[in-house]
């Protein structure tokens, strides 16, 4: 039996197969990733193509009211931008946010992890106190005031051409500490395997050892947060773009444009931030509900 | 009269791979002021029969068939409402582990008094009064400084005295023990035996003894049932069980213990072990281990009979005897 | 006791040395206070007199050091963008804060944990089922999506709650409260539910783990056993072992409001702190950004003290007492 048969057989893929509310859930999941990455082929306009825009079609109510215009099956806003392919590029930008940002927060947590769990003594108990002063803070708090920070020291010709990388940055830097305890934990326990200590003793580095030897053996766990924790870096993006310190407008996020819309609200124009504002919250539950599951399946006790 | 009988009492539990029987035609009876021993291997069905007695199994275990008769009445039917206020009042129980049968956040006066006044109607001076009471009965010193103590101010010994007087303060009149003294020192086993003994003896209560250990059976019961893999094996007075076993089991069991009047070359043991509940034998759920098995065995059931001095539930019980 | 205090005030000291060493490297080096105080046009002489001034010609220790203590004087510098001092500024959105943060917490708690008690006790009952997948929901939709939301529907479809602002506010001395007056308490519910809302769900399924572990525990089973009525094991002996963990959460999840009245404070116009934050940070207004780290890290510290109090009252295995 070859390995994906084994897998397709385990208990795992069992759960999975007896469980419709995590097999929707991955589904959608599925769906808005790949709407999101085939974005450029597969949506039905170019929201930054300035020259496609018509004035003309602005403000169009989506196709199921009387007005509707089945060219913009979600209607379009203010500038005559369709809805649809809107919410698919700013999902991909929100996307690519997220997934860098855990990039980042992993390689310094991991690095820091490694160090603390690996070298100990008071370079341990330096970097675990930082890790506790920055964890009595709410991620979203740090990102906001590391984004405001970042944005001062920028030169104000710079801050557009790099306010997707700032943003990264903040909440990279907010979700780090997490990451930097799991591998700690992992890595005090490695270090102790006879493995390690027969790697010291025929001279191998310590860099070398805690790259070659003691990371593969951390990396899984860690991984399994890191995941987890994708779903709330595209909230946080998501919340600093619509408190207006996130992206900018010619790079629409779902939070900048549940923004956007929401000047619309009084007068009418609901469409412009509720669909935006249902696929963010469409796809953080699904993302929650796959946690979810994957926590139960495991960990039996728990059920 | 017997106070408590159980008859032919089966308890199952439904799983994904079908329904496990894990308690199967169990009867016994237990008279006033009675210490009825249960010994087993771990699995056997003894903690079982304590739990489904007091209306306690785990869901989805439940009482399959067969009845519980206390003092005359059915309690296997009554409503869950009816059957608490049976428990503690009529019934009561002694846990295992007494580090962690105590609410923690409680003072053991407050459970006390909590407890009698949930069963009898007493004014909280008379309950604080009987709390004391019962502390300085099960040998806590200091008692009436103590009472509002929390329970970690107490060491393991007197934390499983403070749940004896738990167990016996709305005066029931049979006390269900599972392993009383398995978590307890050596030392101190000794001395919470000779309390219940003690206690049983002043109150007039009937005791049913689950245990493992085969010395304190010995040491308390008045009469001691063995089960083996949900059913009695064997059952009769301590005396007569230990001296003269009519089941092989209970004489692998009995062989299993060091005995300083017998000298024996080496301590006997049962080779195998107790099957799984989803697979026992046809036959005599003891017969793959047993040394005297023949043909009956694994076709039909072994019912408990009359032997020379026990009753026992083994085709040859009675051929060897004769 | 008062050891214990004491201890867990020493134990903050490093926490607000660390949070108001980062506030002073803001303050003093991002961005460029002579700017901000002398306008874009001065002198050398016009700014080497003012570095005096500001103390800022001193060795980089001392500077800190005078800068905790004009801190400790409420003195945290001037706003740029408002030419106020931000010590005044922060003083006059307080209130706002205050009462939306602990009108959220009290609706958080007052339906969370009893929510939460249900659904673990009767964890198999169709209404439990049906909580947990509401709650899950609650825990998904971000917090400015249900202030956007809850606009749409009261303020916009149905016109019955007001969507921005904190209609009239009565002034005590420093403090302002929209409390007493009509149109303030009716300003406060929209903001108040939205902000509660997600911490609510969090406590409710935090309070249900709990509950589901504590019911599983052998002094539970104990109480079963001595025909405890149902009412006093589940509140007397299940719920108040839950306390100690739902505590400590439950102080975490006030932190959250925090940071989450920030979001609030924007979707409805909440003339807050948050608000002030949000708009600092869009100009860069350093001072504020550094008072405001500075104050919150004041208000998590006396959070994390206040949770080990409750630990105390709670649990008297902390109170000690030998054996």
């Amino acid at each position: 039996m070859n390995a994906l048969q084994r897998f397709l057989d385990s208990d795992f893929i069992y759960s999975f197969k007896r469980n419709p509310v995590a097999m929707v859930s991955f589904g959608v999941v599925v769906l808005v990733v790949l709407a999101a990455v085939l974005a450029p082929w597969i949506a039905p306009h170019n929201p930054f193509d300035l020259a496609s825009l018509n004035l003309l079609d602005s403000l169009k109510p989506p196709f199921f009211q009387t007005d509707g215009d089945p060219s913009f099956p979600l209607g379009t806003d203010d500038q005559g931008r369709d809805v649809l392919s809107g919410i698919m590029y700013g999902t991909r930008i929100s996307l690519e946010v997220a997934i860098l940002a855990i990039g980042f927060s992993l390689t310094v947590g991991i690095s820091v992890g490694l160090i603390a769990g690996y070298v100990g003594g008071s370079v341990d108990a330096v970097l675990m106190r930082i890790v506790d002063v920055q964890l009595t803070f709410p991620a979203i708090l740090v990102a906001l005031l590391v984004d405001g920070v970042v944005r001062a020291v920028l030169p104000p010709s710079a801050q557009e051409a790099l306010q997707l990388d700032v943003i990264v940055f903040a909440i990279g830097i907010s979700r780090w500490p997490q990451f930097a305890r799991t591998v700690r934990g992992s890595t005090m326990i490695e270090r102790g395997r006879d493995y390690v200590m027969a790697a010291r003793v025929i001279g191998i580095s310590s860099p070398r050892i805690m790259a070659t030897h003691i990371l593969p053996n951390v990396l899984g766990p860690v991984l399994v947060i890191a995941t987890l924790n994708l779903g709330l870096a595209v909230l946080d993006e998501a919340t600093l773009s619509f408190l207006g310190v996130g992206l900018p407008p010619t790079e629409p996020s779902l939070g900048t444009l549940i923004r956007f819309g929401n000047d619309f609200l009084f007068s009418g124009e609901w469409w412009i931030t509720i669909f935006p504002g249902a696929t963010l919250a469409v796809m953080v539950l699904s993302i929650n509900l796959l946690g979810d599951w994957l926590r139960d399946a495991l960990n039996p006790r728990l059920r | 009269m017997a106070l408590l009988d159980v008859i032919d009492l089966c308890v199952e539990f439904p799983t994904r791979r079908g329904i496990l029987r894990a308690l199967d035609g169990v009867s016994f009876s237990i008279d006033p002021g009675e210490i009825l021993g249960v010994v087993g291997e771990s699995g056997a069905g003894k903690s079982l029969t304590g739990a489904a007695i007091i209306g306690l199994l785990e869901p989805p275990g439940h009482v399959a068939g067969g009845q519980i008769v206390f003092d005359g009445k059915r309690l296997d039917n009554l409503s869950q409402e009816e059957m608490r206020a049976i428990r503690g009042r009529h019934i009561g129980a002694i846990f295992q582990d007494p580090l962690t049968t105590l609410d923690p956040l409680m003072s053991v006066g407050k459970q006390l008094i909590e407890t009698m006044q949930t069963h009898m109607k007493l004014s909280d001076r008379d309950a604080k009064a009987r709390a004391v009471q019962w502390l300085e009965e099960v040998g806590i010193p200091a008692a009436s400084e103590r009472v509002f103590a929390y329970p970690h101010q107490f060491s393991g010994g007197m934390r499983q005295r403070v749940v004896i007087a738990l167990a016996l303060c709305a005066e029931p009149r049979l006390v269900i023990a599972d392993e009383p003294t398995t978590a307890l020192d050596v030392s101190i086993q000794a001395q919470i035996i000779t309390l219940m003994k003690r206690l049983a003896a002043d109150h007039g209560t009937s005791i049913m003894l689950v245990t493992h250990d085969m010395g304190v059976i010995a040491e308390t019961c008045d009469r001691v049932a063995v089960m083996y893999a949900g059913r009695i094996a064997e059952i009769g007075p301590v005396e007569n069980v230990v001296r003269s076993p009519h089941h092989p089991y209970t004489e692998g069991l009995m062989g299993s213990i060091p005995s300083l009047e017998a000298r024996v070359e080496r301590l006997r043991q049962i080779d195998g072990a107790m099957p799984r509940l989803n697979a026992i034998p046809k036959g005599c759920a003891f017969n793959p281990r047993c040394g005297k098995v023949i043909e009956r065995c694994r076709e039909e059931r072994p019912v408990l009979l009359p032997t020379a001095t026990t009753m026992a539930a083994c085709f040859r019980a009675n051929e060897e005897a004769a | 006791m008062i050891a214990f205090i004491i201890a867990r005030l020493l134990q903050a000291i490093p926490v607000l040395l660390v949070v108001g060493f980062i506030s002073f490297a803001m303050f003093q080096f991002v961005g460029d206070p002579l700017v901000a105080l002398l306008g874009q046009n001065f002198t050398a002489e016009e700014a080497d007199a003012m570095r005096h001034n500001l103390g800022m010609d001193q060795p980089f220790l001392v500077q800190y050091v005078n800068f905790l203590g004009r801190v400790l004087h409420g003195d945290f510098g001037i706003s740029y963008r408002l030419a106020k001092p931000v010590g005044e500024l922060l003083a006059e959105r307080l209130p706002a804060t205050a009462e939306l943060a602990l009108c959220a917490a009290i609706l958080s708690l007052l339906v969370g944990v009893p929510l939460g008690v249900l659904t673990g006790i009767k964890r198999n009952a169709l209404i439990s089922r049906v909580m947990m997948m509401l709650s899950l929901v609650g825990v998904s939709l971000p917090t400015f999506l249900i202030g956007v939301l809850l606009i749409l529907l009261f303020a916009v479809q149905l016109g019955v709650l007001p969507s921005y602002g904190r209609g009239d506010v009565v002034h005590f001395a420093h403090w302002s409260t929209g409390l007493l007056t009509g149109t303030g308490r009716v300003a406060l519910i929209l903001p108040a539910v939205t902000l509660g809302l997600f911490q609510m769900t969090l406590i409710l399924r935090l309070v249900r783990s709990e509950m589901l572990e504590v019911m599983r525990s052998d002094h539970i089973k104990f109480a079963r056993a001595r025909g405890l009525t149902p009412r006093a094991i589940n509140f007397h002996h299940a719920l108040s072992n839950t306390l100690v963990p739902v505590i400590t959460i439950v102080g975490l999840q006030l932190g959250m409001l925090i940071a989450f009245s920030i979001v609030t404070e924007t979707v409805f116009q909440w003339p807050g702190m948050g608000l002030l934050l949000v708009q600092s940070i869009g100009v860069a207004d350093i001072p504020v950004m550094s008072a405001y780290l500075l104050l919150i890290a004041v208000v998590f510290v006396t959070i994390n003290l206040v949770v080990d109090l409750l630990y105390f009252a709670v649990d008297p295995r902390l109170r000690g007492g030998g054996k």
